[in-house]
């Protein structure tokens, strides 16, 4: 049996026969590799061409849309009124209106997700995370439409009840901007609570051994080591709520309208843009090119929130460890 | 650049005046030293001297490191391992490496030992890919214990086994020089042992390098050792003494050999 | 007494609180310390409470009652009998002794009544004379608690009127075709629009998405030209620079709005390659097409819109795929792609895919890019190719939803809840996979 064994091994060496075996080590071109390398690259490369895409068509599409006689760069971002049907392009009523909408979905939105994420990080049992993941997961998934239609159906109804029919408008910034609020809540909440897990054990350690309790710890001690990371996911929720789309086009009304009444209806950057294109448009239109001008600001805002989150998670990433 | 199939030398692998560099650290300096064919060479020294950085270095898997470069010669065949013509994936298809933590891939034992033939343009029928695993094994020591359960997964098997698994699947493709950074120092014992015999077995056909931080497993299987120690001034690993494994360990021409061999430091 | 005595001078440097006074404070920290806890555990409850404010909006909006007004009794038409159990001659009696002898004459030209089956007959005379007519739409909490009020409201504006339960979901909503009337109308093609937009998201968004991240995690730091040469040294820096390029942005994308992805769709694939979206370079003259707005341009903006997230996610299954395995692979001879494609892969696959459908029924919810490319809102015939016309789920909700009538509210609702079933079982779906896939691993 041994012996056997012996001599399977013995033949070992004529195994090779066909592997191929010259001791050639030079370089031979590598066709099919260099192909899917290639191949791949394009791939990522996709990316980069979507990026130059968007910037390319907004820029194009505005720079015809400010060549119009009507429209004047100095009018667009400082009108107060926007009318196309009577020439008047103002974008501040509608930029006011966004603005007024993400405050109050940031109102909502960061004491609701940083509550979350710290009773989460901080007190929960294993058994109780096992719960409220799953449901903080549930409420990131829910498509915005149907948030749209919680806030038209069901928020503005309690509002209007609350205040009186005739202070609130069916169509009104409050109740989109609160539902807006709890659809970011789960961006702060997990965001936040990544930051706050990422904080050593250690540093808890010592603060429980100086006799803190567990909410001084919690907030003396782990939220300020968390803080940039809490504050990224706090910037990335408002560029989410500065381009969310369906609960303000359903809830927030459809006429632009400069006020800081929330109860008032108003229409914002991204509610114009899904009601004029909802309908038909003419291609070359002024009203067709009005919304690649207003695409191109919010482009910029949310790009440079976006930029400005990943700035300060990257500033102040390395302190631990 | 010549093509050699014969090599009458008997230097398997040989350095001159190795540079091993990550980014601007100089991890590796000038080391200069020849492995004889079908022995054992055994490269010792104290954690973080290069032993596994110069080990890599032969089948050029220090390509893989991002900043990771070699400068000097790695002489195999006549031919420097790093001329810019050389095709790493021809190299390590000739010196292959069994590593620290057994690796076996998540497929089945057969299909491990099958995928460097496979990879390798191997030809041939299903009849004879069995018997060449079932040689890598028996070559391995291995084919007694899993010639029943050849497709259960690889990582079904106790580690001594994985790691015979490993030491199988790299001679399935019949490598020249077999590397072998620490293959033992995640076994117990008995599977050490096991390693240990395995290698003054396959040293008849292969030559092997291996790394080990156990004095006595150098002193018992290898027939030479390379002692390595960092330079405290640059931070650089160095070859200190390099020797028949018993004139290192029983008469070493460097104190600091003695010193680290009779464990005094390290 | 003593131990204070022990104590070296204090006094100059302030004072700890010692004794009592120390034990009320840690009781009182303790106490604000628990209020607060109950402040965060009711923030993570509010959560709860959302949600099932929403289960509870929806699912009172799907069902309730309605009323419903009869221009004749059925009862008056059959003497008591319900229509399904008389017999052909019996239905076709009714139909001639109450339909006026023209509207008669015009169903005999289409069909002979003789020769139609009894269903057809029932229909025929519930359309025609029976003419239930919805005139009042009642949520679910108050046709179960409130009946008594909403019965004396409707008595009074439509005395003939009877109330009755009404689920808007049903199977017939789901497989009849849109209509303008909100009691006939159905989300099957919304449906079907939808299954073959995530079906086309997917062929496009996944082989693009994973090369992407396949290069980014394997390739990224390969330099592909000869460095011996200057041409070669730049192009390989060039290539590394844009690699950096390429994630950068990956995540700059990730973070733009959906509704910008709309207008790019609109602007490239509705408009500049209208040719090639709407199928008219091969020669593809579909009735429906209506120019660029097909499925096709809606698949492409969608796969731009879920890629930077497809790539991440992938990127993060692959990036878990152990190093050791790739070494044995390279340790052994095998060339890059090699070990990608046989090692790398199949381990990252589960995840890949897991990953991927996520993010793809994400944006299976997403309605704004839809709605700036263009897609119809109204359309009853279903999508039969890449450049058909179509329209999907959200869409529709979004559509019904902005109407004023509660008809118009309550099929949103039921649209809603198959929507939101189609994403649970699309997540769940996923999660079966990835569970099957790493089994699979394991044993063999
Ligand atoms: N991937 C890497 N990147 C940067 N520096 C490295 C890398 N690998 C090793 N080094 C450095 O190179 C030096 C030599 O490392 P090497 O792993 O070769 O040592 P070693 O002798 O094998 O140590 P050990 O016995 O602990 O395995 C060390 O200073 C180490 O920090
Ligand atoms: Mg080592």
């Amino acid at each position: 049996m041994a012996d056997q064994a012996q001599a399977k091994a013995e033949q070992g060496a004529a195994l090779a026969v066909s592997i191929p075996q010259t001791i050639d080590l030079r370089k031979r071109p590598r066709i099919g590799e260099s192909i899917i390398q290639t191949v791949l690259f394009i791939c990522g490369f996709i990316s980069i061409f979507t990026t130059i895409g968007i910037v390319y068509v907004l820029f194009q599409e505005s720079l015809s849309f400010f060549a119009d006689p009507a429209v004047t760069l100095f009018e667009f971002f400082t009108g107060t009124v926007w009318q196309p049907r009577i020439g008047e392009f103002g974008i501040l009523p509608l930029l006011n209106a966004t603005l007024v909408i993400s405050s109050i979905a940031m109102l909502v939105a960061v004491p609701l997700g940083l509550g979350m994420a710290i009773y989460l990080s901080e007190y929960a049992s294993e058994r109780a995370r096992a719960i409220l993941k799953p449901v903080i997961e549930l409420l990131a998934g829910i498509p915005t439409v149907v948030y749209g239609y919680f806030a038209l159906t069901f928020v503005t109804p309690i509002l209007r009840g609350i205040f009186g029919n005739d202070v609130v408008s069916v169509y009104n910034m409050l109740s989109a901007g609160m539902v807006v609020g709890v659809l970011i809540t789960p961006i702060i909440a997990t965001l936040s609570e990544d930051a706050l897990s990422a904080v050593p054990g250690s540093l808890r350690q010592a603060s429980f051994g100086l006799g803190s309790t567990r909410w001084e710890t919690a907030i003396k001690v782990v939220v300020p080591a968390a803080l940039s990371g809490i504050f990224a996911g706090g910037i990335v929720a408002m560029s989410r709520a500065v381009g969310e789309t369906m609960v303000v086009a359903l809830a927030a009304g459809a006429s632009p309208n400069l006020t800081w009444n929330p109860f008032e209806p108003a229409e914002t950057m991204t509610g114009h843009i899904a009601r004029i294109s909802g309908g038909d448009l003419s291609y070359g239109s002024i009203d067709y090119r009005s919304i690649f001008a207003i695409g191109l600001v919010l482009f910029f805002i949310t790009l440079a929130l976006n930029i400005a989150s990943r700035r300060i998670v990257r500033r102040f990433r390395e302190v631990y460890d | 650049m010549s093509t050699t199939t014969m090599n009458d030398s008997k230097y398997a692998i040989e350095t001159r005046a190795m540079n091993i560099y990550y980014g601007a650290f100089r991890a590796v300096k000038d080391v200069t030293f020849s492995i004889e064919r079908n022995k054992i060479t055994a490269l010792i020294g104290p954690s973080g001297c290069g032993k596994s950085t110069v080990l890599r270095s032969f089948n050029r898997m220090n390509d893989l490191i991002p900043g990771a470069r070699t400068e000097g010669e790695v002489l195999y065949h006549g031919q420097n391992l790093y001329d810019p013509d050389v095709d790493a994936v021809q190299v390590r298809r000739q010196i292959g490496m069994v590593f620290q933590k057994p690796n076996p891939f998540p497929k089945s034992i057969y299909d491990n030992i099958a995928y460097g033939p496979r990879i390798n343009g191997w030809k041939g029928t299903r009849a004879e890919m069995d018997e060449l695993v079932e040689r890598a094994l028996v070559g391995a020591a291995l084919w007694d214990e899993v010639k029943d359960k050849l497709n259960q997964s690889g990582l079904s098997l106790s580690g001594g086994q994985q790691q015979r698994l490993c030491i199988a699947r790299a001679i399935a493709v019949q490598p020249e020089v077999i590397l072998m950074d620490e293959p033992c120092s995640a076994l117990d014992p008995i599977s050490t042992l096991k390693i240990e015999e395995l290698m003054l077995e396959l040293r008849q056909r292969y030559t092997i390098v291996i790394v080990t931080h156990n004095m006595q497993q150098a002193a018992r299987v290898s027939d030479y050792t390379a002692f390595f120690l960092m330079d405290k001034e640059d931070r650089a690993g160095e070859l200190v003494e390099y020797d028949v494994t018993s004139k290192v360990f029983q008469n070493p021409a460097d104190k600091r050999t003695e010193e680290y061999v009779s464990g005094r430091f390290g | 007494m003593s131990t204070e005595s022990l104590r070296p001078e204090r006094q100059s440097i302030g004072s700890l609180p010692e004794g009592e006074a120390a034990r009320q404070n840690v009781s009182s920290r303790q106490r604000r310390g628990k209020i607060w806890q109950g402040i965060l555990l009711a923030c993570t409850i509010f959560g709860i409470i959302i949600l099932l404010m929403l289960a509870y909006n929806i699912v009172n909006d799907a069902f309730g009652g309605i009323g419903v007004q009869y221009a004749v009794e059925e009862e008056d038409l059959t003497d008591g009998r319900p229509l399904e159990e008389l017999s052909q001659a019996e239905l076709i009696a009714i139909l001639e002794t109450n339909l006026r002898s023209r509207v008669l004459k015009n169903l005999e030209r289409e069909r002979p009544l003789a020769e139609r089956s009894r269903e057809e007959l029932i229909d025929i005379i519930n359309d025609e004379i029976i003419k239930p007519e919805v005139v009042a739409v009642y949520s679910l909490s108050e046709f179960l608690f409130d009946r008594p009020t909403i019965e004396a409201e409707l008595r009074k504006s439509h005395p003939r009127a009877e109330i009755e339960f009404k689920s808007w979901l049903s199977w017939d909503f789901i497989v009849t075709p849109m209509s303008s009337n909100p009691v006939e109308a159905g989300i099957r093609t919304a449906i079907l629009g939808t299954l073959y937009l995530l079906w086309l998201t997917m062929l496009i968004s996944f082989p693009l998405g994973v090369g992407a991240a396949i290069y980014l995690e394997e390739y990224k730091n390969d330099k592909p030209f000869d460095e011996r040469i200057p041409a070669g040294r730049w192009m390989n820096n060039a290539i590394q620079r844009s690699a950096g390029l390429i994630e950068t942005n990956i995540y700059n994308l990730s973070g733009v709005p959906s509704i910008i992805y709309g207008i790019l769709g609109l602007a490239i694939f509705v408009r500049a390659l209208e040719q090639f979206t709407s199928g008219a370079v091969f020669g593809y003259a579909d009735p429906t097409t209506a120019n660029g707005r097909t499925i096709l341009s809606a698949a492409l903006t969608m796969s731009l819109l879920v890629l930077p997230v497809v790539i991440i996610s992938s990127q993060e299954a692959i990036r878990a795929v152990p190093g050791s395995m790739r070494q044995a692979s390279y340790g052994l001879g095998a060339t890059k792609w090699q070990t990608v494609w046989k090692i790398v892969l199949p381990n990252a696959m589960p995840g890949i895919l897991t990953g991927t459908i996520l993010s793809i029924s994400r944006a299976i919810g997403e309605t704004a890019p839809l709605i700036v490319i263009g897609a119809s809102t109204f359309i009853v015939t279903d999508p039969t190719s890449l450049f058909s016309k179509f329209t999907v789920l959200p869409l529709q909700i979004y559509n019904w939803t902005s109407r004023p009538q509660p008809e118009f509210r309550a099929i949103a609702a039921a649209g809603i809840i198959v929507l939101l079933v189609l994403l649970l079982s699309l997540n769940a779906a996923a999660i079966l996979l990835r569970n099957y896939l790493r089994s699979k691993r394991v044993s063999t």
